[in-house]
């Protein structure tokens, strides 16, 4: 029998606020233990929360970026259960009125191969609430430490529906909805950080049938391999226990991405008895329509339609575009390369070979740096959109070879300066001075009459030859379009 | 001790001795502690006092006054605190083992207030254990005593708060009110207790019992001190997103302007059997002082004052089972040596760190939460306040006030209803409806019953109408001044 | 409600955690059963179609502009911890996540 799988994802990604949720002490990511807390933060007695304007509109940004409906009111709940890692050992999140409903993420499949298109369709959301992160816990052999630094921080959960139903599906989502998100400018979305984290809810059932099976709940899904890893797993785990007549048990498992394979998670009694109700220390929110135009006006685009503008009003290859629109960054250096450049399709070349060549070599280099945090992005790289698209002009006109061209930019990556400091400090002027090419070109052709008869006899290739003369007599300098016109001409 | 002693004075009075030159806040604050030596044996209001920090607070206050400075008429006066508000760097244990060796680290909005006012900030005041409980019986470091009746209970929650000022160890104390705490010990001690507005006092830095009734307020000896201390302690506070934006006026300034005598509401509901003779008599006595002093009084109905009880212990014991979560033995609270795992740390530290009626509505209130009850006890509790509420907005068309006794009884002996959560529920059966509507209320002592123990009546004022309340109160605290009357200890 | 569906004060007491005596358990099954029964008086009220009252004065968006503060040293976080090591606190061992 054939199985399908059903998958609906919990996302949790953490708001790039400077202050937390419900205080203003910092937020970030590898400061010293417990140096980002404070009497709310540690929920100390009489402490009391206060909302951060910013994560609310972080939060309204998503939510039209996705196409939700936007709540008029939402509010604030407790949700009550007792775990070290959570000071107040109640969450502040939303529990029915959350502050976005509905909503879309489209998805592009895999296609034939890398230079094909794939398949695209939307995946329905089920709700976007906003609420505080958890601190850190670390196990040891004999105990266990809490490190509260990160609890507090700004969390929003993107709920799907169970509307996925295969790991590459489920890959294409978080990837989707990752470039989304950083695109929008609301988290740097790094799962390495937890800054974005996932739980995936699997059953699977007989394909064509509709009624769902059992679920489980994936936990620990930390790395965006770990989750195409850990969702198939699961599914091939309880196909296999379907097939083998074993009981599927509606149960939190977590994946295990050393030993990859999830085991069950000690089922907590009563785990699902949050006592849910309305934080009294909290007022609602309100978002009249104003605020959400204001917001509107702020979106991104959309990487999915920005790749389609790419392909129809630039005349993109798709393989260039899907390399491009995954990275809001290399678009924004693309465009703003291709405003002064000649030609869009070579800028983009350059761009997704050359230039991500050279940033994830720097990039790489830096790791083990101290600064391992400060990445290197098109902007801050040494190479200024000014400067790529003059090299690229360069060599439009004629004036440059694309070989000389590729030789140079490392260098002009490597020591920030631009393409003409380089061809003067280097003496690679290309010789396009008329004059002198005539003179060359007519020595080549007194040097090798026999290429002269055999071109003038009709043998095309033979020109070749001459022309290799030439560019050897001028050290490869000469513009190559420049000694085909003129030796032609001379020939004739 | 002689009369003439200034633990025998009002805040007023002592700050024109110190405006004058007549005492030093060193002085002062040195009788004060020789005071709390020599009857808080018997008393038991203080939980602890920092005499060395006091004395410091004292000593900045006279060097200030001494170069010409003055921060506020409260300058170099001591005010007590009831154990539930933070003050950097002092125990704050909300009378219970669970917060035992805990300090604070920061102050609470009304102690950066006080302090800011000059204030010295000095004794943490003994309570019900987190402010549960109406006789002070509940606090884990043992009972407050009456000063008035050794034998007797002071009230509760803030039994403290209201004993140190009765018993004349601080002029000024504060305590925190949910559904009666200030007001009732107030009435049982004989002195002045007021509740604020719902909003109007910043609960920043009071350990929460329940967050939507929570709210602090000043002691006195009298209605003029009670206004000094509130106008110092109020005000919108940023870092309590309940607190209220509205202007304080001084209310001790416009006491002094003349008030018009308006209408008094008298709720049917609230003088109907149940009430100690002697407690109906004095608040009878008083209605007729208003009615002499030109006011009109009028009956009127509270249709919804028997849901009140029921209302509050639903709402009260849920929040307070989600605030007092944090109390768990990882962070800052004392941890059982008994735990094996991070479970074990959270049910024996707090089975051993609280006591029997925090347990108790730790387990109410979790239970009025869970799942399949939420509906039939939380949210319908939330709808019956709204109906209390709506009442109070109905009646607060045709009066200024409300008049009511503040508790059915006078203050009432030790063990008496300790065994009977509800009876000792019904002892706050007239003041708690004022914090579900959220409304301000007084208790200001009317006399004295045969025995000679306090009786207190309550005024119900309108929401942020601090003014008009004090005003009304203090028309019948000026022609009587019982709360000036201390005790024998 | 007390009679037909009484408290179950082992799962209660779970919820929130606290570890009560056998006495412990009798005594409050008891007397909070009595409470119940005393909050009857409420499931009788007609309440349709009243809003629930969750703040005497309900205001809305009453927030902070994102600035952040200095907060506590790791020490002042740490001071009241029972037990603590490397900066942070110390909990037995947490039985799987």
């Amino acid at each position: 029998m054939e199985y399908e799988a059903v998958i609906g994802l919990e996302v949790h990604v953490q708001l790039n606020t400077r202050s937390k949720m419900f205080t203003r002490v910092g937020t970030g990511f590898g400061q010293p233990p417990n140096t980002l807390t404070d009497p709310v933060v540690l929920g100390l007695p009489g402490a009391l929360p206060v909302m951060n304007r910013d994560a609310i509109e972080k939060s309204i940004k998503v939510g039209l970026l996705l196409g939700c409906k936007i709540a008029e009111v939402c509010k604030w709940d407790r949700k009550n259960y007792f775990y070290p890692d959570m000071p107040k050992n109640y969450q502040i999140s939303q529990f029915d009125q959350p502050i976005c409903e509905g909503g879309k993420v489209e998805i592009e499949m895999p296609g034939e191969n890398p230079a094909k298109m794939g398949s695209h369709r939307m995946v329905e959301l089920t709700r976007i609430h906003l609420e505080e992160d958890v601190g850190k816990l670390t196990h040891y052999e004999q105990d266990s430490l809490v490190d509260y630094n990160r609890a507090g921080s700004p969390l929003l959960e993107i709920v799907s529906e169970p509307d996925m139903h295969s790991p590459e599906e489920v890959f294409a989502y978080l990837t989707s909805l990752r470039n989304s998100l950083v695109a929008a400018g609301i988290s740097a979305c790094d799962m390495e950080k937890g800054q974005l984290r996932c739980d995936a809810n699997i059953s699977v059932r007989p394909k064509g049938t509709t009624t769902l099976g059992t679920k489980v709940e994936i936990k620990n899904l930390n790395t965006i391999s770990g989750v195409r890893n850990g969702v198939e797993y699961e599914i091939r785990r309880q196909v296999r226990a379907i097939e083998e007549g074993t009981e599927i048990i509606q149960e939190t498992r977590r994946w295990n991405p050393e030993q990859k394979y999830t085991t069950p998670m000690r089922t907590k009694e009563m785990a699902h008895d949050y006592r849910y109700f309305p934080d009294p220390d909290l007022m609602p929110v309100k978002i009249d329509e104003a605020w959400i135009e204001r917001v509107a006006k702020e979106l991104p685009e959309k990487p999915f339609d920005k790749q389609r503008r790419y392909q129809k009003d630039m005349n993109l290859p798709y393989s260039a575009t899907s390399s491009l629109c995954g990275d809001h960054l290399l678009c924004a250096y693309f465009e703003e390369a291709t405003d002064l450049a000649k030609s869009a399709t070579k800028t983009a070349n350059w761009v997704v070979n050359d230039l991500l060549r050279e940033l994830s070599q720097a990039n790489k280099v830096d790791e083990f740096s101290e600064e391992s945090d400060k990445v290197m992005t098109p902007q801050s790289c040494p190479v200024s959109p000014q400067n790529l698209a003059e090299l690229i002009n360069l060599i439009e006109d004629g004036k440059l070879t694309n070989n000389v061209a590729k030789e140079l930019f490392p260098e002009m990556f490597t020591s920030g300066k631009t393409v003409s400091d380089l061809i003067k400090e280097k003496g690679l002027d290309q010789k396009s001075d008329n004059g002198e090419i005539e003179g060359i070109c007519a020595d080549a052709i007194a040097n090798d009459s026999d290429a002269a008869e055999k071109f003038r006899g009709g043998k095309e290739g033979a020109i070749n030859a001459l022309k290799g003369a030439v560019m050897k007599a001028t050290r490869g300098q000469a513009n190559p379009k420049v000694v085909d016109e003129t030796l032609r001409r001379l020939l004739s | 001790m002689s009369q003439d002693s200034p633990i025998f004075k009002t805040a007023t009075e002592l700050s024109a001795d110190l405006t004058a030159g007549k005492i030093s806040s060193v002085e002062l604050t040195q009788a004060m502690i020789e005071r709390v030596e020599t009857v808080d044996e018997k008393v038991h209001a203080f939980l602890h006092l920092d005499k060395e920090d006091a004395l410091a607070q004292a000593k900045a206050s006279d060097e200030r006054r001494s170069t010409g400075e003055c921060l506020s008429p409260l300058d170099g006066i001591p005010v007590g605190l009831k154990d539930v508000i933070s003050v950097k760097d002092q125990p704050l244990t909300a009378a219970s083992k669970i917060l035992e060796n805990y300090r604070s680290p920061y102050d609470a909005t009304v102690t950066v207030k006080l302090k800011q006012a000059g204030a010295v900030v000095a004794g943490r005041l003994n309570l019900d254990e987190f402010a549960m409980g109406s006789s002070t019986e509940n606090s884990a470091y043992g009972p407050t005593r009456n000063p008035w009746d050794l034998e007797r209970v002071p009230g509760g929650s803030s039994g403290g708060s209201s004993a140190a000022v009765a018993a004349r160890e601080v002029p000024l104390s504060l305590g925190s009110d949910t559904g009666g705490s200030i007001r009732q010990p107030a009435s049982l001690c004989g002195v002045v207790g007021m509740k604020p507005t719902y909003g109007m006092v910043s609960r920043y830095g009071l350990a929460a019992f329940a967050s939507s009734l929570d709210q602090i307020g000043p002691f006195s000896t009298t209605v003029e001190d009670t206004a000094l201390l509130l106008e110092t302690i109020s005000g919108h506070d940023p870092l309590d997103s309940t607190s209220f934006p509205k202007e304080i006026p001084s209310y001790s300034a416009e006491l002094k302007k003349p008030a018009q005598a308006g209408v008094i509401g008298l709720p049917k509901e609230f003088f109907g059997p149940g009430m100690d003779d002697e407690v109906r008599a004095k608040v009878e006595q008083s209605i007729e002082h208003y009615r002499s002093l030109g006011y009109q009084t009028k009956e009127v109905s509270l249709p919804s004052t028997d849901l009140s009880i029921p209302v509050y212990y639903v709402i009260a014991t849920a929040e307070a089972s989600s605030n007092l979560a944090r109390y768990d033995g990882i962070r800052y609270t004392s941890r059982s040596n008994r735990a094996q795992n991070a479970i074990d740390v959270y049910a024996k530290s707090r089975g051993e760190g609280f006591g029997a009626e925090v347990k108790r509505r730790c387990l109410l209130g979790a239970y009025g939460l869970s799942s399949g009850y939420y509906d039939a006890y939380y949210l319908r509790a939330q709808k019956a306040r709204t109906l209390i509420r709506q009442d109070f907005e109905r009646v607060f068309k045709e009066v200024d006030a409300v008049l009511t006794p503040t508790a059915p009884t006078p203050a009432f002996k030790f063990g008496e209803k300790s065994e009977d959560p509800i009876s000792m529920y019904l002892s706050d059966i007239f003041t708690i409806s004022t914090n579900l509507a959220g409304l301000p209320g007084i208790s200001v002592p009317c006399g004295f019953t045969q025995s000679g123990l306090p009786v207190g009546m309550q005024l119900i004022g309108q929401a942020f109408e601090e003014s008009s309340l004090l005003n009304i109160a203090h028309a019948y605290d000026r022609d009587h001044l019982y709360g000036r009357q201390a005790p024998n200890l | 409600m007390s009679e037909d569906a009484p408290m179950d004060i082992d799962y209660v007491a779970n919820l929130a955690r606290i570890e009560l005596s056998d006495e412990e358990k009798t005594t409050y099954q008891k007397q909070l059963g009595d409470v119940l029964k005393y909050f009857e008086k409420l499931q009788e009220l007609k309440v349709d179609g009243v809003e629930p009252t969750a703040h005497a004065f309900p205001r809305y968006n009453v927030w902070d502009q994102d600035e952040s503060k200095k907060g506590f040293s790791a020490l002042e976080a740490l001071k009241n911890a029972p037990q603590s090591r490397q900066d942070q606190v110390v909990v037995p061992k947490v039985i799987e996540e």
